[in-house]
């Protein structure tokens, strides 16, 4: 049915078009596919239980094309037969499409590109993102970057702006790859490194920056946000979660520049890979990021559900840059995901262990960073140490002959009789514990202790358990001696009830305070006896119910082996014989005694440190839940077909044999060449990292919905460069860096602002307020009081009080850290998803419940009252002022030169030094005239304000600094 | 103009670009967007600039009762459920539905009873439970919801269900919304103000993100009052710092930024200092407005509200406050209504708790003329079972009651249904998203039409299922 009345009025439009348009051609995928999207696919597209009329646009065989009741919807090359034109154009409202409830409607322009698209023969192009990147040619001797943005360039009627000045250049590169500021001097080189040579200065530059461990604290900030890290669990009560060591791998990942690949491979499946290491496991903590719940009444299989959809949201979102997250409950309504292909892809994760509802069960211990190094050191130790307990010398010779003479008669040592003094009262069981009531000092007989004297006490025979008292909180010492014929070894093995310390011949060998009932071998330990008296000493204390204690000596029982060697004569003994007994000598030879002490301990500190190991939440693999096809997401519905994992219908299959494919393969094919998604999405990010947004634009969605990009070819030759280069990220990064594109000036003229105001031409640099992290970050810089120490636990900045009230299960108070750690990068502030710190969130940090590729960048009064009246930012701006007062020179001018160079990179025109100038000069006069808001002013936050540097000084230029911290420029990249 | 139109434009207009054509006339479309991502020097107006029909409420003050409050003891009237009293829970409501904490227990279930009486308040006569005998006395102002449905069983992701349409987090909140779609009058507050109060019951946790903006850019994110210590975040000065340091600095950092802007020229820099100013006017407005002791005293009676003591009654207070000075959408959560034990007594407590409060709110608005442009609504994230758990009930979400007054509301009207033991909705029923069509109508926003685009969807309040307004509460 065709309605010609119509057509004069569009071609009016089209002509005009089309006369504007004639060198540029047409694209289904920019120009058609993003109208029909929009417009059409709800109800004509991938999701086949909404389709109408058995008809979808989104794809060439979709029945469009077919003749159906004489009627056509697209006739190629022939618009004014075509089914489509009559709908779009029609004032019908029952036949208009789209529907009017639709709340969709078309432009006249639109639907005249849409004609003209028909007019030229209606071609069909697959969605640009699912197809397979195709790298396009560079002239060789051109920056690929530069050359595709000049290409575009070239077609409108801009230029590209002029370099950007050097000390913003420096700023730029220093925040973009490490997040913090340039110092003065790192400024000054790069100026003159910059005058002679930029190109290689930019170069020298990017260089140094990659290789600070601040870039790879800087570049985990923008991974955790994708992956959704934090430190507690989500829903309801929001309690701790242990995975800050999946944080620092990631960091560490990035400063070693991982490939990606591999970096993937670790992350999704680091647990199932073969003869996986400890940083591998703890990569695969990835899996255990998700939101979780504690909360009573929670039902299991609910929160299977709705785990197994947070996780497919996040891969589909971190590493497709899709939303197959949006299949859960129907297909997807753009692209062709299914509700099965969703299904599917939770199935890949059904095989990690975790309780649906409930506290996580603890993570495993891990040993990194400075545990690692420790346990390290220690192992190194212990090995020299027991290569040197493995040589013998002339003396140690000497004394082994003697020994050999003396174990002839008789080696057991001489227990002597047991001494008691106690109960001696100690306040309570630490203080009992640790008082030194006085026998530690040496043996008095007639000592006089709380009231007590020392008692003879034969009776208490060696290898029974003996009841002290029931005095609670209480000490007890016994005393005897040991006589030995030769310096010797005496095993022994101990019971305590409770606490038990150990002294012989003075010095302390055993310390463990602890609650028990008292019983044999709770603690072994092996006394080295010097050749005569030797005084031992052991107090126990009691915490409350009866106290008491066990004691055996095991003697000093020779191998038989060493018996049968030494009942031969010395000068008859084989060289075997010989070699047993001189083995056997240095294991209890006195000279060597220390050593052995030393190893002792360091096995001692190796075991306590392996016992008390961070723990972290890792990937653990058991037989795989049944992951059902829900109807509609409901999780009662148990009607639904198994599914196996599998990837995305449309996009292949795995070729896994008869094997259920496993997150090893699933992470394979994220990172195979067959992969049209992943490259694309990960460089367009990296672009937004430099660029402020991405090429395309929709950092968050590649898929049908999401805008054609700004530079298709730019996208993909950078996507096909990532793999061919090994996905080496630096290299990436170096090359965007490196562009002249990148260095040039941000500043838009109103009328390049009006013409192109998303700056999708880049005919300059973006400019955008940093990150939070980087807002705090530098603030504590300029004073001096941040720290740098890379990964570890998270920290707690200060915030304000009652800021978790309504946590509950349990209810918490914030307690803020103190020393050091409360100067620690933001990076490290923990991570609470229900409160984020309230100074983060107010600078746009996001709570990661869900996967954020972006982030929103907001201006709003909130901002300036965090940087106003954060205590934070004003102990921040008081180091800043100390630093001014002592580095800055003498008088005012130099001064606030001084602090704009560390804060701005520049020093201050004269209406900015008069303005500063005048303010301290008031505030000076101000703070004479009242000493104690001073003072007050001077103790906000936990640093003690210097003693040497006058109140009032200290005062007036703590608000200068605080103004220059408070302004736009300094939290701005430029 | 609807967000949606505004995409289309865009879009249009990134084409035409693409095409080279350098037509300018479409950049003025790109405002909306631009201001709403970065901030803005302006005032924030809105998206829609022009209602879709005639709006009849200008602000929301929504009283939620956190924990679930028991529709059988507060708003429901079931004599049915009485009789049955400690009978054994016919099978046939309970089979294969969703349940919290009597998990496992589906065998044993018993009835328990209503534990307060109902009476008859005002000229309509509505049924309301005698523990709330102040709301009682402005029966006819307000009209009462009893087939409400949800479809989330645990508090956390009911409140979130409830405040955004959804269990999925990330998603904006309805105050997030309405600001987005309408922006706020208030010049020196925020336009989405959080209170709360506690009392009554066990104090469930709420995580922020029931009044987080979600997408939608942060400025539209609730900001939460508090009685006690900082009123606001940060909105204190520094010790030692005075009001006037304050200015010096602040106008110290304003001049410095627009010395800078000569050169820099960017309109985020008029943004900045319009954004320092607004700080620096909440900081001098906020505590004043906290400040209810200079009060009347008749007024502070009729609330039953002490200053500064942070309760509910408070709270309602200064909602009134704060709907005065135009902020938009003002939110107090009562965590005191998680009843799973002791509900007879525990209910009474929680009741006594915000009944007055609530009433006082309705009834002062009126005197002052403001209730026909307020919108209140009064209910929890979900009900109570008819079940009894020991001498408590579980959370129940198959049917529950609210009420709201004001704002375009014909008062005096009950609306829906539960069966005779008030387990389910059967009459009328009201799921969750047409209450959010409802408060959006009474705005004069089709819900249909309000949408904004967030990886490549258009998200409505309302999801994507049909939502209806329920037209027979609307006066």
């Amino acid at each position: 049915m065709i309605r010609p009345a119509t057509l004069p009025l569009l071609s009016v439009i089209v002509f005009g078009l089309c006369s504007a348009n004639a060198d540029d051609g047409l694209l289904f995928n920019r120009d058609i596919r993003p109208l029909l999207s929009e417009n059409c696919f709800a109800c004509h597209g991938p999701d086949e239980h909404e389709r109408k009329a058995k008809m979808r646009l989104d794809v060439r065989d979709g029945g469009a094309f077919e003749k159906r009741d004489g009627i056509t919807a697209i006739i190629p090359g022939q618009p004014g037969e075509s089914e489509l034109m009559f709908r779009l154009t029609t004032e019908d409202k029952d036949e208009v499409m789209p529907p009017p409830k639709s709340g969709k409607k078309l432009k006249p322009a639109e639907i005249a590109l849409i004609k003209k698209w028909i007019a030229a023969g209606a071609e069909y192009q697959g969605h640009w993102s699912f197809n397979k990147p195709i790298k396009p040619k560079v002239e060789p001797g051109l920056h690929p970057v530069d050359h595709f943005i000049d290409k575009k360039l070239a077609t409108s009627s801009l230029k590209p702006a002029t370099p950007a000045e050097a000390h913003t250049l420096i700023r730029r590169i220093s925040l973009d790859l490490t997040g913090i500021l340039p110092t003065p001097t790192e400024v000054d080189d790069f100026h003159m490194a910059y005058a002679k040579n930029p190109t290689a200065a930019i170069q020298t530059t990017t260089k140094r920056l990659l290789t600070s461990p601040r870039y790879g604290e800087r570049m985990a900030a923008f991974w955790l946000d994708l992956v959704r890290y934090a430190d507690s669990i989500g829903y309801h009560s929001d309690t701790n979660m242990d995975v800050y060591l999946y944080r620092e791998w990631v960091i560490n990942a990035f400063n070693a520049n991982q490939p990606f690949d591999q970096f993937t491979r670790e992350q999704i499946a680091g647990d199932l890979l073969p003869e996986a290491s400890v940083e591998q496991k703890i990569a695969s903590g990835y899996n255990r990021l998700l939101q979780t719940t504690e909360e009573g009444g929670a039902q299991a299989k609910e929160y299977i559900t709705i785990y197994a959809a947070d996780r497919v949201r996040n891969i589909s979102g971190a590493w497709m840059g899709g939303t197959l997250g949006c299949a859960q409950c129907h297909d997807h309504k753009y692209d062709p995901y299914t509700s099965k292909d969703f299904y599917s892809m939770a199935a890949f994760f059904a095989d990690i262990k975790e309780n649906a509802v409930g506290k996580r069960a603890p993570g495993m211990p891990a040993a990194t960073g400075q545990h690692k190094k420790r346990i390290a050191d220690l192992d190194k130790k212990i090995a020299e140490l027991t290569q040197a307990t493995m040589v013998s010398s002339p003396e140690i010779k000497a004394a082994q002959i003697q020994w050999e003479q003396s174990v002839a008669s008789s080696t057991k040592p001489a227990l002597g009789k047991w001494h008691l003094i106690g109960p001696i009262p100690g306040g309570d069981p630490n203080k009992a514990f640790n008082t030194e009531f006085g026998p530690e000092k040496g043996i008095n007989p007639k000592a006089v202790i709380a009231g007590k004297k020392w008692q003879e006490r034969p009776d208490l025979a060696d290898g029974k358990v003996h009841v002290l008292g029931s005095d609670a909180n209480s000490a007890w010492y016994l005393y005897r001696t040991i006589n030995a014929s030769v310096a010797t070894q005496l095993p022994l093995s101990l019971g305590s009830d409770d606490g038990i310390r150990v002294w012989l011949n003075g010095q302390e060998k055993l310390k463990k305070n602890t609650a028990r009932g008292a019983a044999p071998d709770q603690e072994k330990m092996t006394l080295e006896l010097r050749q005569g008296i030797n005084h031992f000493l052991m107090k126990i204390v009691n915490h409350g119910g009866g106290g008491g204690f066990y004691f055996r000596a095991d003697g000093n029982e020779l191998p038989l082996n060493v018996v049968t060697a030494l009942k031969v004569p010395s000068g008859e003994r084989s060289e075997a014989q010989k070699k047993e007994i001189a083995q056997y000598y240095l294991g209890i030879s006195p000279a060597l005694a220390d050593a052995r002490t030393k190893i002792a301990a360091a096995e001692q500190e190796k075991a306590g440190l392996q016992k008390n190991l961070p723990r972290t939440l890792v990937s653990v693999s058991m037989k795989p839940r049944d992951i059902r096809i829900l109807p509609r997401g409901n999780w009662l519905d148990d009607s639904g077909e198994i599914v196996q994992p599998a990837i995305p219908k449309f996009l292949g299959k795995l070729e896994t044999g008869d094997k259920r494919a496993t997150r090893i393969d699933l992470a394979n094919w994220l990172i195979s060449a067959e992969n049209p998604m992943t490259a694309r999405t990960f460089v367009n990010r990296l672009w937004k990292l430099f660029f402020g947004n991405g090429l395309a634009k929709n950092v968050n969605d590649l898929g049908s919905q999401g805008q054609w990009p700004s530079h298709p070819e730019l996208l993909d030759w950078l996507a096909v460069e990532f793999v061919a280069s090994g996905w080496n990220i630096q290299h990436i990064i170096e090359l965007i860096v490196t562009s002249r594109a990148y260095s040039q000036s941000s500043h838009a003229s109103p009328g390049l602002r009006e013409r192109d105001p998303l700056n999708a031409l880049l005919a300059r640099q973006s400019r955008f307020r940093v990150d939070a992290e980087m807002v705090r970050d530098n603030a504590l810089a300029f004073g001096a009081i941040l720290t740098e120490r890379l990964g570890g636990r998270s920290n707690k900045p200060y915030q304000p009080t009652g800021y978790w009230r309504h946590l509950n299960f349990p209810a918490r108070k914030y307690a803020h850290d103190g020393g050091e750690n409360q100067y620690r990068r933001a990076l490290y502030t923990h991570w609470q998803r229900s409160f984020l710190h309230p100074s983060l969130l107010a600078f746009d940090a996001p709570s990661r419940e869900e996967c954020t590729a972006e982030r929103p960048r907001s201006n709003t009064p909130l901002q300036a009252l965090v940087l106003l009246n954060d205590i934070t930012y004003v102990e921040a701006a008081r180091a800043f002022a100390e630093r001014i007062i002592r580095e800055g020179g003498k008088d005012s001018k130099s001064r606030i030169n001084w602090a704009m160079r560390i804060a701005l990179s520049r020093n201050g025109n004269a209406q900015e030094v008069k303005l500063l100038g005048d303010l301290q000069a008031s505030q000076q006069k101000r703070y004479i005239a009242d000493e104690k808001s001073a003072a007050a002013f001077n103790t906000v936050g936990l640093r003690p304000p210097p003693k040497d540097i006058p109140a009032v000084e200290l005062a007036s230029w703590t608000t200068i600094a605080r103004t220059i911290l408070n302004l736009h420029e300094t939290i701005t990249r430029y | 103009m609807t967000s949606a139109d505004l995409q289309i434009n865009r879009r249009s207009f990134l084409n035409r670009s693409g095409f080279g054509i350098g037509s300018v006339a479409l950049a003025s479309l790109l405002n909306n967007e631009l201001d709403a991502a970065p901030g803005s020097a302006e005032k924030w107006t809105g998206v829609i600039k022009k209602p879709h029909h005639p709006a009849r409420a200008k602000r929301v003050i929504h009283l939620c009762m956190a924990g679930g409050p028991s529709h059988l003891e507060t708003l429901d009237y079931k004599p049915e459920l009485a009789k049955m009293n400690g009978k054994p829970m016919p099978q046939s409501f309970t089979k294969g539905q969703p349940i919290a904490q009597l998990q496992g227990q589906a065998n044993k279930l018993k009835v328990l009873g209503p534990q307060h009486e109902f009476q008859n308040f005002g000229k309509s006569g509505q049924h309301i439970s005698s523990i709330l005998p102040q709301i009682g006395s402005v029966a006819d102002d307000i009209a009462i919801v009893r087939s409400m449905v949800t479809e989330q069983i645990n508090h956390d992701p009911a409140h979130t269900f409830m405040n955004t349409g959804t269990q999925i987090s990330g998603r904006p909140s309805m105050g997030s919304w309405l600001l987005y779609g309408l922006g706020a009058e208030a010049e020196d507050l925020p336009g989405y103000v959080v209170l709360t109060s506690v009392g009554g019951g066990q104090n469930q946790p709420i995580a922020a993100r029931q009044w987080h903006s979600g997408f939608l850019p942060s400025r539209f994110q609730g900001v939460p009052f508090h009685a006690k210590g900082d009123p606001v975040l940060y909105v204190t000065n520094p010790k030692g710092v005075s009001t006037d340091d304050q200015r010096s600095v602040v106008n110290t950092v304003n001049a410095l930024n627009g010395i800078h802007n000569k050169t820099a020229d960017d309109p985020e820099i008029a943004a900045r200092i319009a954004q320092y100013e607004m700080a620096f006017k909440m900081q001098a407005s906020v505590p004043g407005l906290m400040d209810v002791s200079k009060e009347p005293q008749h007024v502070l009676d009729l609330y039953g509200a002490k200053p500064g003591d942070g309760s509910f009654a408070s709270n309602c207070l200064l909602a009134r406050r704060l709907a005065e000075r135009g902020v938009r959408f003002i939110q107090l959560y009562h965590r005191g209504w998680d009843h799973h034990g002791g509900i007879k007594n525990a209910s009474k407590n929680t009741a006594n708790l915000v009944d007055r409060g609530s009433a006082a709110l309705v009834k002062d608005l009126k005197e002052r003329g403001m209730l026909e442009d307020t919108l209140i609504i009064w209910g929890g994230e979900f009900g109570r079972t008819p079940m009894a758990q020991g001498n408590g009930r579980d959370h129940h979400i198959k049917g529950f009651s609210m009420w709201m007054a004001g704002g375009g509301i014909k008062g005096g009207t009950s609306h829906g249904a539960t069966d005779e033991l008030g387990y389910n909705s059967v009459q009328d029923i009201v799921h969750v998203r047409d209450l959010h069509a409802t408060l959006l109508h009474l705005f004069g926003i089709d819900c249909r039409q309000f949408s904004h685009k967030f990886q490549g969807l258009d998200f409505r309040l309302t999801g994507v299922k049909p939502a209806h307004v329920i037209k027979p509460i609307l006066a």
